[in-house]
């Protein structure tokens, strides 16, 4: 405990602890707050392309409104210590991801695509699926240390779902990637979103029992730490199956996703920078051999170094070339500093995936960078609750697994974000809250509840410690 | 809606997204928990709970007043134990009769950020006359007690450096 405090010789000081208050009042204050700056989004939205506030302002403020309160509700019954942050965040970015999807469908452009049906109902109904989902983790998951029972069972469960996609005749092929299943009656679901919590549990209970032998049997090499052979095998298996998941399910987020986590994990675990090195490594050439004979990959690849082609090739008719992500950029580049205001943008441009895959280019182009800014670090503010959880947990797997969500949380921002923005190659994965789809929804709700769970039990204040006995009843009998 | 209308609601809007920012940033630097740390100056109340303590000691057995408050009556008593050289320097312990431990597990009495201390390093504690004495639990690096590395446990001179790795501490007055 490095508790430096003053290093001046002649001052002293002492330390002692400061319990961490409930903060659940705090709480309801920001989420009142987080409901507020949607339905304002909303009503603007309204003004500016119909000139009326739009007809289903109450219903949908209630709507909203009722679900962050039933959420406040679990988090006051079921984990009173929480942090106060996460739920609001949380809650404002799926306030406003409804708003922007509710905006484009009243674009006329996206009306008038073949497949059109309003996406806004259907996003607030897996709202409140994932609420839900909210609330259950916090009611069954009464203490995350039991997730560290199912450690193995989760890497199966993980590489069944990750592995359901390319079942035949449950598998959907929508679009390029191998992502979907289709379950008959219900619609499709994406495995890989939840498949990326219950291989967060995995890793921590896998890390957990196996950090020392990763972090101290090492030899050191060229300044670089070289671990052993066998416990180099963990990270080789995951690496050749996010490998394998780009192969065959040609999608490159996801497997992204996986191996920056595992990779993020391990250096928590075991503080050696030469893992964060390693993994760059392989996962640049992992990406460079898929991408050189994947046609998918390739052409995802050749449309981030030149979308301005990709955009002339897709107006001419070539088959197989997109212009989203030129109209994506010029979205972005349209909205300035300050935007162009709600409902006024032109982002209906990018047409399909608008309100999924290319949500953020709405708000880039109607908030503007000073929008974008914020949004950003709404995210990046929910990512530091997470690591300030995985610092105050007291039980290795607690941290693992917080330092887990959080990361794979912040990889999947990174890779959207750096996807729509082009600054790496676009990948097929969604902003999580905001973008339209219902498994990404579910999935992202049930991280932050397990994120509240461990913050619950890190800032639970310690019980008073019992008197110990022995100090008064032991005494030294002397002859 | 006329444009000066929308124009408003724009940058009213980006003002209230920055506001909710802020305001949870303001949430988070409100939200510190974890280690107080009490300056010298304001010691008032850290001496509250010393005089409690005192008053516990008196109404506890007989046996065990006898053993600890004979101490606390000798002259030149030391009173605290005080960190003067390392990353804990300037942290002070009160002497209560209680047991110091000292190491790197994390229920010492004072925890050791240092590569060369071993995990229960060594424990100071008063013996039957109040005589403050060093002990080395038989750790790898030595605890030295000015330059004599310890083997038996010491009684500790007023002021005299006992040094444990890189960190040195001392008891005063």
């Amino acid at each position: 405990m490095s508790s430096t405090t003053n290093t001046s010789t002649h001052h002293t000081s002492t330390i002692g602890a400061i319990g961490a208050p409930s903060r659940r009042n705090t709480e309801l204050a920001l989420l009142v707050f987080a409901v507020v700056i949607p339905v304002f989004a909303y009503a603007n939205v309204g003004l500016a392309i119909n000139d009326q506030v739009p007809a289903g302002l109450l219903g949908y403020g209630l709507g909203l409104g009722l679900l962050a309160g039933v959420a406040h509700l679990a988090v006051r019954k079921f984990a009173p210590y929480a942090d106060p942050l996460l739920l609001p965040l949380a809650t404002l970015l799926n306030g406003l991801g409804l708003v922007v999807i509710w905006r484009l469908d009243q674009s006329k452009l996206l009306q008038s695509l073949p497949n059109f049906a309003p996406a806004a109902p259907r996003q607030l109904l897996y709202t409140a699926l994932g609420i839900a989902m909210f609330a259950a983790v916090l009611f069954f998951l009464k203490d995350h240390r039991v997730l560290q029972r199912y450690t193995y069972i989760s890497m199966f469960g993980a590489l069944v779902l990750l592995m359901l996609p390319l079942v035949p005749g449950l598998g959907a092929n929508i679009y390029g990637a191998k992502i979907w299943i289709n379950i008959p009656g219900l619609g499709s679901l994406q495995p890989g979103e939840f498949a990326k919590i219950v291989l967060a549990v995995f890793f921590a209970g896998y890390l957990m029992v196996k950090r020392d032998a990763l972090a101290l049997a090492s030899r050191r090499f060229m300044g670089l730490y070289l671990p052993r052979g066998r416990d180099l095998g963990p990270i080789l298996v995951v690496w050749a199956i996010s490998i394998l998941i780009l192969v065959f399910e040609t999608d490159l987020g996801t497997s992204l996703l996986f191996f920056g986590m595992f990779v993020i994990m391990l250096y928590v675990a075991t503080e050696r920078t030469s893992w964060i090195v390693f993994g760059l490594l392989m996962s640049a050439v992992g990406a460079v051999g898929v991408a050189s004979f994947e046609p998918h990959v390739k052409s995802r690849v050749d449309s981030w170094l030149d979308p301005m082609r990709e955009f002339t090739l897709s107006r001419q008719g070539v088959a197989g070339h997109s212009e989203q992500l030129q109209q994506a950029l010029w979205a972005f580049g349209s909205g300035g500093t300050l935007g162009t205001g709600w409902g006024q943008g032109h982002s209906d441009l990018i047409r399909f995936a608008a309100n999924s895959d290319f949500i953020l280019a709405t708000f880039g182009e109607e908030l503007g960078l000073a929008g974008i800014m914020a949004i950003l670090l709404i995210y990046g503010l929910i990512v530091e609750r997470g690591v300030r959880t995985a610092l105050a947990a007291r039980d290795p797997f607690g941290k693992l697994l917080a330092v887990g969500l959080s990361g794979a949380f912040a990889l999947q921002v990174f890779v959207v974000a750096g996807g729509v923005m082009g600054l790496i190659p676009l990948t097929g994965m969604t902003m999580p809250f905001v973008a339209y789809g219902g498994s990404s929804v579910l999935a992202n709700w049930a991280l932050i509840g397990i994120l509240i769970r461990i913050s619950d039990t890190a800032r639970r204040p310690a019980p008073a410690p019992a008197s110990n006995p022995d100090a008064e009843m032991t005494q030294v009998v002397r002859p | 809606m006329s444009e000066l209308t929308l124009t408003v609601m724009r940058l009213g809007f980006l003002a209230v997204l920055w506001l909710f920012v802020i305001v949870a940033v303001q949430v988070i630097r409100s939200d510190l928990f974890g280690t107080r740390v009490t300056q010298r100056g304001a010691r008032r109340e850290a001496a509250r709970p010393q005089q409690a303590a005192r008053q516990q000691q008196q109404s506890a057995p007989p046996q065990q007043r006898g053993q600890q408050g004979g101490g606390r009556q000798r002259r030149n008593a030391p009173s605290k134990l005080v960190v003067s050289e390392g990353t804990l320097t300037g942290t002070t312990v009160a002497l209560q009769g209680q047991t110091i431990t000292l190491g790197r597990a994390h229920d010492s009495t004072i925890v050791l950020d240092d590569d060369y201390a071993s995990s229960r390093h060594a424990r100071i504690y008063p013996d039957r006359d109040g005589q403050w004495i060093v002990e080395d639990l038989g750790s790898t690096n030595g605890t030295y007690l000015d330059r004599s590395r310890l083997t038996t446990p010491t009684p500790i001179p007023l002021g005299a450096p006992i040094r444990i790795g890189k960190t040195v501490i001392e008891l005063r007055k």
